[in-house]
Order: structure tokens, then C-alpha cells, then sequence
């Protein structure tokens, strides 16, 4: 009993310590992506928007918005928790934890959940900022909650392993500059899938992204390229493929203990 | 076999303490009552909080061990004749604070910094780890509190094994790392929360021992400030207050002392001998011998990753039986007196090496020096004296 009670104090202590570090520094890790997205919606939404007609059956703009939003969200969860989780490992302060009896799953779920915290924040900016532009229509908000959560989980996992592995502050830029941003690219956030020849789209498919921003339209407007249980099933068995591995790299401490 | 016979041997010197010791243990659930002195600065902390896993483990240990203690006392009441296989139980039983077995660490890149090391330090001590620079102390310490991982070997921490319970060792031990390791923009009071919220202390107690031992430690003054702006000594004071902060039954310091001016080490030590005085088990690193010999009761000289002796301090220093110092002298003798008690031996010109052996005074040499006519100008310990004391042990191993 006194063992959940422990274990509850302690996630809660890493959360609010993860919470008070993005708050903190808020015009680096809050701004910067309220003004991408209203740069995009000003510039693809309304400029460009309006000369390529609907798509998806929805304006243009009404379209890029889900993608902008789970944008936002997957790059903040995942650089929150590399950054910090890396910088506790850089200036040893990871020590902290290691020395007190804070088992490793705790650990691993108190820094996801900052990295959820922070993309939730920056995802709640996001929206707001696109009422400026439209009025947001839901169509599920069971789905969209659910793809929002998840999203967050799994890239803060993604975030975590990048940190278990980072050599410098260099490596926690290559994954979310080579990897996450050409993947949310070219995972529909700014079109359909249909508008791709065959051989694209099937290619396409193999990208995790794609799954999690159509399921997340699904959520609001009710479209998707993509059946949405698929989409769940394989956000969820990623998620547990990485929850495993993160797991299995902080009993063995790799990168923490020498 | 070996270490059953050392118990064995052990029992049979201890019987009467270790009865004594059986029955605390069962009476007080694992840990000898002991008062924490009270403190003029604020009211006593609160009571220890329910420490997870340990307080678990050490509900069912006392089961045990009153379990076993009274099948003992029925198997042995109204007969005195002494057991030699039941109390090594009592014994292993007692319980070390820390006990650490055939320990060996290969660094990944093939350096071998433990060479299978045994240490054994009872609960109350207070012990100094003492060393030369790349001994392997901070690698003994890092593997015990969990920052470095072993190669082999076993630790147990007031009897609780690191690898099947390692969250129980965890919760017993507060460590003061080597080098500073707090976050360095944070608050130094959310330090001391944050380490709490870790050891599962609520926010509203922890915040009063984060008050209590920062007040203790001179810091509540700057609890607001960034932990890098704080100096040396209290960066260092910081990591003693978060080490504390769950009230650990063993504290660990790796060389707490070093770098710091003598007015401060003298505090620091103040300090931590009214923590031992508490009930507070300490460990600490130095390679300063009269840190250890000021603070100490007992020693584990380490060296090249192998304890080279492990013992009461007074027993040590006692072996110590000369002590060499070299003169620096002003012109050149014509001649060396011969003395009784130094044996003078010129090194150059200028200087001049004088032994002295134990229970001589200096008084006396320099008085005899100035008789002949020489003058001392400056005069250093050719050694220190941990330096001789290793000598000297290394001799005693030489002759055996
Ligand atoms: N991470 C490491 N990798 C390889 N060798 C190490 C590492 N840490 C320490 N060592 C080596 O292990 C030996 C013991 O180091 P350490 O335990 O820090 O000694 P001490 O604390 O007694 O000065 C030294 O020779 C040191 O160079
Ligand atoms: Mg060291």
C-alpha cells in the first residue's frame, strides 16, 4: 500500500519538476511553436489555401489544421524529454534518482509525462491560435483525446531513448531534424495521401506518422486515408515496443552507470 | 568455509554482545532505539516517513528474527552451555550497516578498479575509506549506492541484498557524491524537495526537513538562490543536506572535505560528528589520514583496488613507530651529532634527514641541534603520514 503511495509521490516529483522546467523557459519551448503554426496557417491556410481548393472534401485550411496541431505536439513531447532527460544524465543529476529508491518504470513514466505535459500545452496553443482562423469543428472527442495521448506517449518514449543514447547536445537535434520532421512532412500533415501515385503511397504506409495524424483528423473531421483501428493498433504496439526498450536500457543503465 | 570459521571465531569472542544485540534487534524491529538529539535551531524533524520496500523487508526480517531468537532461547533456556553453531546466527543476524563481499569492477574499457574487495562496517561507526588517488573508493561507493554497476561480488546494506532488493538498499543510504551533481539552475530548495519527493516524503513534510537541515547547514539563508551560484563549501553543504534528507540510516561521503579551507573542514566535521552521535552510521573517503584519524573509529586503508587493511584506528596509528622528517639547514655541518631516539642521515649539503622514533620530542632534537652549533632553517614531513603508514604496513606484510 505504502509502496503505491511512494511510488505515486515519486512520478509526481518528476512531473512537476518537468513541468516547472518547460514553464520556466517558456518563450523556448512554448513560443516558438505558436508562431510556426500561425505562420503556416497564415501562409498554406489563407495565402496558398485558398488557390488550392479543398482537399479532403474540407477547405485547405480546415485540413492542414489536425496535422499542424499533432505536429506541435509529437516535436515538443519528444524534444522536452530528450533535452531534459539528457542534460539530467550531462550534469549527473540523474544521479538523484538513481540513488533513491525510485523504481525504473517511475522514472520512465515521470518523464513521459512531462514530455505528454508539454505537448498537451503546446497542442491546447496551437489550437487556439487556429480559432483565430476558423472555427474547429470535432468530430470525436473520444479519438482525438485518445491520438492526442498516445501521440505524446510515444514520441516522449522516442525522446527518452534519443537521450539514453545522445553523446552531446549535437545528438539530440539529429533525430527530430533527419528523422521527425521529414517523417511529419511526408505524413500528410499537408495533403492527402490519394494525391500521391501508388507507389508513394505505399511507401507511405511504412511511416508511423501518417498513422497517428490520420487518425487524429478522424478525430476532427471525420476523414481519414487510413481505417482509424489500424492506426490505433499500431500507435499502441509501437508504444510498447518502445516502452520495452526504454525499459530494458534503464535496468541495465545504459548511458547512467558506468 | 573460510569466512564461516572467522564467524565462528568471531561468535565465540562476542557471545554475550551478540545476545544482547539478538534481543535489541527484536525488540526494536531491526534498529537499536537510539535518540535523536534534539536541536536548539527548530523542533526536532518528524518521524521517520514509511520507507517503502525497507520497511517492508524489515517487518518480515524482524518476523525472523523473532521467530529465530525464540527457538533459540527454548532450545538453549536453562542450559549456559554455549552453541558454536547457533550464534554465528546471532551474529550474521546483528546485521552490518554494510557489508560487502568479493566485490570486483572491469570498467568497460578493461580497467579493473576492484580486485575482488571485502568490508564489513558495523552499524553506529563511523568509518573512513582512505586511499590514494585512484584507489577505487569513488568506485567501491558508486557501486553500494547504485550509480555503477558491479562485476562481481555482493553488497548488503543492514542485510539487505542489492540485487534482489535494491530499492530497500536505497532507501538506508545517503550518498554525497565527489563531484557536485545538483542541477545547477534549480533552487537550492527545490533540491532538497525534489530528493525527498524521490524517497517518497510528502511535499508538506519534506518541506519542513528541507528547512530543518538547511538551517542545520547554514544554506536556509540562500534557499532561493541557483544552485551555481552557491561556493564551494556550500555547494558542498547542499549535498549533505539532500543526502540527509530522508534521514538515512548510513551516510556515505566521498571525500567531503577536499578542496575546502581548514575553518570550514573543521565545521564539517563538527558537524558530522553530531550525526554519528545520533545514530547516523557515516562512511567517508578521504585522503587526508587526519581527517580520518580526527573523525574515525575505524579505517580500510585501500589501495590499487584491493583493501589493504581494514581495522580500529588506534590499533593503527599505534604501528606507526617512526616518523621522517628532512631539515633544511643553514651552512653546512662540520659533523652530525649522534643522538638517542633520531638517527640523522645528510641528504645534501643543505639538508638532512633526521627518523625519529615514538615518543621522542622534537624539543629535544632541536635543543641538541642548536648545541652542536646547527641551524634548522624550515623542516617538512618526508612523508605523509599516510605515506608511512603504508609503508609501514607493507612492512609488517613483507615480514610475514
Ligand atoms: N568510468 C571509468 N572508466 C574507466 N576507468 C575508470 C572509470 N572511472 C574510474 N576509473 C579508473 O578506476 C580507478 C579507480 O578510480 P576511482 O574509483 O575514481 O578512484 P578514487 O576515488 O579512489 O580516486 C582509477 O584508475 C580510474 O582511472
Ligand atoms: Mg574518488
Amino acid at each position: 500500500m505504502g509502496h503505491y503511495r511512494h511510488d505515486w509521490i515519486a512520478f509526481s516529483t518528476i512531473l512537476r519538476k518537468e513541468i516547472l522546467r518547460f514553464s520556466r523557459i517558456w518563450v523556448q519551448t512554448l513560443l516558438p511553436s505558436a508562431i510556426s503554426a500561425t505562420l503556416y496557417l497564415v501562409i498554406f491556410g489563407r495565402l496558398i489555401g485558398e488557390r488550392i481548393g479543398p482537399m479532403g472534401g474540407f477547405a485547405y485550411l480546415d485540413f492542414i489544421v489536425p496535422g499542424l496541431v499533432l505536429m506541435a505536439v509529437l516535436t515538443n513531447a519528444y524534444s522536452n524529454v530528450v533535452t531534459s532527460f539528457y542534460s539530467s544524465r550531462f550534469s549527473r543529476y540523474v544521479e538523484e534518482l538513481l540513488v533513491a529508491p525510485v523504481p525504473d518504470w517511475v522514472i520512465l513514466a515521470g518523464f513521459v509525462a512531462g514530455g505528454v505535459a508539454r505537448g498537451f500545452m503546446v497542442g491546447i496553443l496551437v489550437i487556439a491560435v487556429a480559432l483565430v482562423f476558423t472555427r474547429l469543428q470535432i468530430h470525436s472527442y473520444g479519438v482525438t483525446l485518445l491520438v492526442f495521448l498516445l501521440t505524446a506517449v510515444l514520441f516522449s518514449l522516442g525522446g527518452f531513448i534519443n537521450a539514453v543514447y545522445a553523446d552531446g547536445f549535437d545528438d539530440i537535434a539529429i533525430i527530430p531534424t533527419f528523422v521527425l520532421t521529414p517523417l511529419t512532412y511526408l505524413g500528410g500533415v499537408f495533403y492527402s495521401l490519394d494525391l500521391l501515385p501508388a507507389f508513394w503511397q505505399n511507401l507511405s504506409l511504412a511511416n508511423p506518422v501518417l498513422y497517428m495524424i490520420n487518425a487524429f483528423r478522424f478525430g476532427l473531421l471525420g476523414v481519414s486515408d487510413i481505417p482509424v483501428g489500424v492506426a490505433f493498433a499500431i500507435i499502441l504496439g509501437v508504444i510498447v515496443l518502445l516502452t520495452l526498450y526504454s525499459l530494458h536500457l534503464l535496468r541495465h543503465g545504459v548511458g547512467i552507470k558506468s | 568455509m573460510a569466512s564461516l570459521w572467522r564467524k565462528l571465531a568471531v561468535a565465540v569472542k562476542l557471545p554475550q554482545r551478540a545476545w544482547i544485540l539478538l534481543v535489541a534487534t527484536a525488540a526494536t524491529g531491526g534498529r537499536p532505539t537510539q535518540s535523536r538529539a534534539g536541536n536548539e535551531i527548530s523542533p526536532p524533524p518528524p518521524a521517520r516517513v514509511f520507507t517503502r520496500p525497507a520497511s517492508r523487508a524489515r517487518a518480515k526480517s524482524r518476523r525472523e528474527v523473532s521467530r529465530l531468537s525464540k527457538s533459540l532461547v527454548e532450545k538453549y533456556s536453562g542450559n549456559n552451555q554455549f552453541n558454536p553453531v547457533a550464534l554465528p546466527l546471532q551474529v550474521i543476524l546483528s546485521m552490518p550497516a554494510l557489508a560487502v563481499r568479493n566485490l570486483a569492477k572491469v570498467y568497460r574499457n578493461g580497467h579493473e578498479a576492484l580486485h575482488g574487495v571485502d568490508l564489513t562496517v558495523t552499524e553506529g561507526d563511523f568509518f573512513a575509506l582512505l586511499g590514494p588517488n585512484g584507489a577505487g573508493k569513488s568506485t567501491l561507493i558508486g557501486i553500494i549506492t547504485s550509480l555503477i554497476n558491479k562485476t562481481e561480488g555482493e553488497v548488503r546494506v543492514f542485510g539487505h541484498d542489492l540485487d534482489r532488493e535494491p530499492e530497500a538498499v536505497k532507501a538506508c543510504l545517503g550518498l554525497v557524491p565527489q563531484e557536485f551533481n545538483c542541477n545547477l539552475f534549480l533552487p537550492v530548495v527545490e533540491v532538497i524537495l525534489n530528493q525527498a519527493g524521490y524517497h517518497g516524503i510528502p511535499r508538506r513534510e519534506a518541506g519542513s526537513q528541507a528547512e530543518y537541515y538547511l538551517r542545520r547547514l547554514e544554506l536556509w539563508d540562500r534557499r532561493g538562490s541557483q544552485t551555481r551560484l552557491l561556493s564551494g563549501g556550500m555547494k558542498r553543504r547542499l549535498m549533505i543536506a539532500r543526502a540527509l534528507v530522508h534521514r538515512p540510516r548510513l551516510l556515505i561521503l566521498d571525500e567531503p572535505t577536499a578542496g575546502m579551507d581548514v575553518e570550514i573542514r573543521h565545521i564539517m566535521w563538527t558537524f558530522l560528528r553530531e550525526l554519528n552521535a545520533e545514530g547516523t552510521t557515516i562512511i567517508l573517503t578521504t585522503h587526508y589520514l587526519e581527517e580520518a584519524e580526527s573523525l574515525c573509529r575505524h579505517i580500510a586503508i585501500i589501495d590499487g583496488g584491493r583493501i589493504a587493511e581494514s581495522v580500529e584506528l588506534g590499533g593503527l596509528l599505534g604501528r606507526l613507530k617512526t616518523e621522517a622528517f628532512v631539515l633544511d639547514l643553514k651552512g653546512r655541518p662540520a659533523r652530525l651529532p649522534r643522538l638517542d631516539g633520531f638517527a640523522l642521515n645528510p641528504l645534501d649539503d643543505h639538508s638532512l634527514e633526521v627518523t625519529v622514533t615514538k615518543g621522542n620530542s622534537l624539543n629535544g632534537l632541536f635543543a641538541a641541534l642548536s648545541r652542536h652549533g646547527i641551524e634548522v632553517v624550515s623542516l617538512r614531513n618526508k612523508r605523509s603520514r599516510l605515506e608511512q603508514l603504508f609503508l609501514t604496513l607493507m612492512e609488517g606484510k613483507g615480514a610475514k
